[in-house]
């Protein structure tokens, strides 16, 4: 099988590692051999939250700088921090809304304008789809489900050797139980989004 | 019932590395459990925790990683199947008692669970616990994925009783924290009641005894070389010319770097999961097929150095390299992109690395650090101990846990820190040989911990320091464990009883101990201030709950705070508490209600007191 590698960055408290570990049981279902590696021990402190995911014939869980296939970024700033784990063919999808780092919110370091940031991921890398995921979640009833929407983007891409429906069902599982609809509801909303760019 | 308890083998789960180390023992019978917290390895011991509430495994937090082994060490001499569990420098704290007990040995079998941290994503340093094989003499197994991780555990207890030894299980980061499908096997019934049999000849260390001893110890080191000739953890794959050894996660990377390469059929792989002692029979012969060898192991040349010594032995003459500043470092992590590259240029196979993205244009990004929570009691302490010492010239040693975030600005709490609980030892010295005052800092578990001690020395030596124990009733750096200060009741965790702080602090006989309520600024800066003025030992006791761990519980604090329009924009919120909370918009200073937790230090410090809470949340 096909190697398919996925960076996912994220800032604690976003709820990337729900998402990583939805991804995980879906290739799970689908018997799509999956690693994963995560640093969480800063997760509930503000630092950065970075996962790795290989799907496929391969037995790294971890992935080198320049050997992503997919970079999926919660916010926009922490895209163009992790760039370096891209190369000119990967695909990179972004919420566009950001979360500015204390230290920028203080004035110490400028929080750079998003449609630059935009402007620099797109000249760096294969494809750029950039969203945002918090207004999708919003929408679908929670802003806290921007992790469902940006799963449903991600998905929607069609580069991961796992399903929709399988995705689903892993939500079904994975998540509590009072927020299934919205969950669904943001993950059919992150998928709606990249339809609409790609078409 | 919990997860990692369904007896059903064949089913299959995507679990954590950690995870599906614990689900390994429960699968072994483990009857017993001990452990201090410390990341990377601390979800073993969470979900035992949760595990010996249902189940008849006994597992208890300990108060260091020295007591931790000592507690596992006599359930195993009672014939229990016990596991200690400690992230690398715990081993240090242990190392005491690992040493004299690698001659006692053990009937029940005990696993000793070392997390090694290379790159140090949260540790002090990044040691090899190898070398600590080498030093006890006692067996090392290291897995490579997460699956053989939760196998070997059941080998480690099968090759511990065989030895009559305990065996080190090391780990790193990469395979603590990896996740991946893993497929559960029967779960064997603990023995769980233990029994003692006294023979004071064989348990008694005095010197005629260890001297016997010693001689059995190296008996058992020559029969476990034995077992790790023939352990199915030692293994070989390929039939080329090109020999790579190699351990643990780094197996991984050679594994995919020769199919990526195309050389499966030049190459010849030789995994070594049983690590101490060497197997040299094994590693001699596979020296013997091959042209050249090229050894991948992060961290020390521990492999290396015996793989040369060995074809040194059987006057074997081929180039052996690792650790080379044209190849591997002792550095840091490794990842497949340099197993790959480095393999390609010991063996001369043309290899086109992938290009990064060039980040050359892009401009300085603002850091996003690890910061101290919002509403973290422990930002209102350092204020206070900031604003009490201003003008004086202090030095200031800090310790382990999240306070140590403090050493950053604007509170800038932390000038010297080496291991837990050497703020207490180094404030003694540093007042000695600097005449100085010494504020040191000290976390509640880490205070029980290995503070103690220090504590006594300073009060024993009259050294003039003053302590100050940010008490927040939990482990919170590692998730939230419980330690011995901890009103376990209140949790809702019946059998424990609690330990005061202040007693231990007074009966140690310091003389000036005083309490404070770091959210109530004033009264704080107060006490401090008497605090330091004190001639001798000192301590402060700064008692909150985690701001953290009280959300998970859902116990808030208060309502939220805003800035009003009477802010005249002094910023001292910002430039000189700088909570998380804080934002700049249209350069005037806001505050995330989501984040705010309703401390209201930030108001009591306001100038115009501009900062007021919301009417309603």
């Amino acid at each position: 099988m096909d190697i398919k590698r996925l960076i996912i960055v994220a800032v604690g408290g976003q709820g990337n590692l729900l998402a990583s570990k939805v991804l995980g049981e879906a290739a799970c279902r689908l018997d799509v051999p999956v690693r994963m590696s995560e640093i969480h021990g800063m997760a509930q402190r503000g630092g950065v939250v970075e996962s790795a995911m290989v799907f496929g014939d391969a037995v790294s869980t971890i992935i080198s700088d320049g050997e992503a296939d997919i970079l999926l970024s919660f916010e926009p700033l922490e895209a163009l921090r992790a760039i370096k784990k891209c190369n000119s063919r990967t695909v990179v999808i972004t919420n566009i809304s950001a979360l500015p780092p204390f230290t920028a919110s203080i004035g110490k370091g400028k929080y750079p304008d998003i449609d630059t940031i935009v402007q620099q991921l797109k000249s760096k890398v294969g494809q750029l789809i950039p969203l945002d995921a918090k207004a999708l979640a919003k929408a679908a009833g929670n802003e806290l489900s921007v992790n469902m929407v940006l799963l449903g983007a991600l998905i929607e891409t069609d580069i991961l050797p796992v399903t929709p429906v399988s995705v689903e069902d892993a939500i079904r599982e994975t998540t509590k139980k009072a927020f299934l609809d919205t969950n669904l509801k943001a993950f059919e909303a992150g998928r709606g989004a990249v339809r609409e760019q790609i078409a | 019932m919990h997860k990692l308890l369904v007896d059903q083998p064949g089913e299959k789960k995507f679990l954590l590395g950690n995870e599906a180390i614990a689900r390994g023992a429960i699968e072994a019978g483990v009857a017993f459990a001990s452990t201090y917290p410390g990341t990377p390895s601390s979800e073993i011991s969470l979900n035992f925790f949760q595990i010996a509430r249902e189940s008849d495994l006994y597992f208890e937090y300990s108060t260091n990683e020295k007591v931790a082994l000592e507690v596992s060490a006599a359930a195993a001499n009672s014939g229990l199947r016990s596991m200690c569990i400690m992230k690398h420098v715990g081993v240090n704290v242990a190392a005491d008692a690992l040493m004299t007990l690698a001659y006692v040995g053990i009937r029940g079998g005990l696993v000793i669970l070392t997390a090694d941290d290379p790159y140090m994503f949260s540790s002090q340093n990044e040691q090899d616990t190898r070398y600590y094989g080498k030093l006890s003499g006692l067996p090392i197994l290291e897995p490579s994925s997460a699956q053989e991780a939760k196998d070997m555990v059941g080998y480690a207890f099968e090759l511990s009783e065989a030895l009559q030894e305990p065996v080190i299980f090391r780990t790193t980061t990469r395979l603590n924290h990896s996740t991946a499908p893993i497929i559960f096997g029967p779960v064997k019934l603990p023995e769980t009641s233990g029994n003692f049999f006294k023979d004071p000849f064989n348990y008694v260390t005095v010197p005629a005894v260890s001297r016997n001893l010693h001689v059995k110890l190296l008996k058992h080191i020559e029969e476990a070389e034995q077992m790790a000739c023939e352990s199915a953890y030692n293994f070989i794959t390929g039939e080329g010319r090109w020999g790579i050894i190699c351990n643990g996660v780094s197996y991984n990377y050679v594994t995919d770097a020769v199919k990526d390469l195309n050389i499966i059929d030049k190459s010849r792989i030789l995994r070594i999961g049983f690590s101490h002692p060497m197997p040299g029979q094994l590693i001699k012969s596979f020296l013997s097929k091959c042209e050249k060898a090229l050894i991948v192991e992060e961290g020390e040349p521990y492999m290396e150095e015996a793989v040369k010594a060995l074809a040194q032995e059987a006057n074997l003459t081929l180039s052996i390299r690792g650790k080379d500043p044209a190849l591997f470092s002792r550095l840091f992590e490794f990842d497949p992109a340099m197993v790959r590259k480095c393999i390609a240029a010991y063996f001369g196979v043309p290899y086109e690395a992938e290009m990064p993205a060039d980040v050359s244009d892009i401009p300085d990004l603002p850091q996003r650090p690890p910061n101290l929570c919002a509403g973290c009691s422990h930002r209102a302490t350092f204020y206070a101990v900031n604003k009490a010492a201003e003008g004086m010239e202090t030095i200031r040693p800090t310790d382990i846990g999240c306070y140590t975030l403090g050493f950053l600005p604007p509170l800038s709490n932390g000038d010297f820190l080496i291991c837990m609980g050497s703020s207490v030892g180094t404030s003694c010295g540093f007042s000695k040989a600097t005449g100085k005052k010494v504020i040191g800092f000290i976390g509640d578990s880490t205070f029980f911990h290995s503070g103690i001690p220090g504590l006594i020395n300073a009060v024993f030596h009259r050294h003039d320091l003053t302590l100050v124990i940010l008490d927040n009733q939990t482990t919170a750096m590692t998730g939230h464990q419980p330690h011995p200060g901890v009103d376990m009741e209140g949790l809702n965790y019946p059998g424990y009883q609690q330990v005061s702080i202040e007693s231990v602090v007074r009966g140690i006989g310091v003389e000036h101990v005083s309490v404070i309520k770091p959210y109530n600024v004033k009264k704080s800066i107060v006490a401090v201030k008497e605090a330091i003025s004190h001639d001798g030992v000192s301590v402060i006791i700064a008692r909150q709950n985690c701001t953290l761990f009280d959300k998970s519980f859902k116990r808030s604090v208060g309502r939220p705070f805003y800035v009003s329009d009477r802010c005249k924009n002094h910023r001292l919120c910002i430039n000189e508490l700088g909570c998380p909370a804080f934002y700049v918009e249209n350069d005037r200073v806001r505050i995330n209600s989501t984040l705010c937790t309703g401390c209201g230090v930030c108001a009591q410090i306001c100038p115009e007191h501009a900062i007021l809470p919301f009417k309603q949340k």
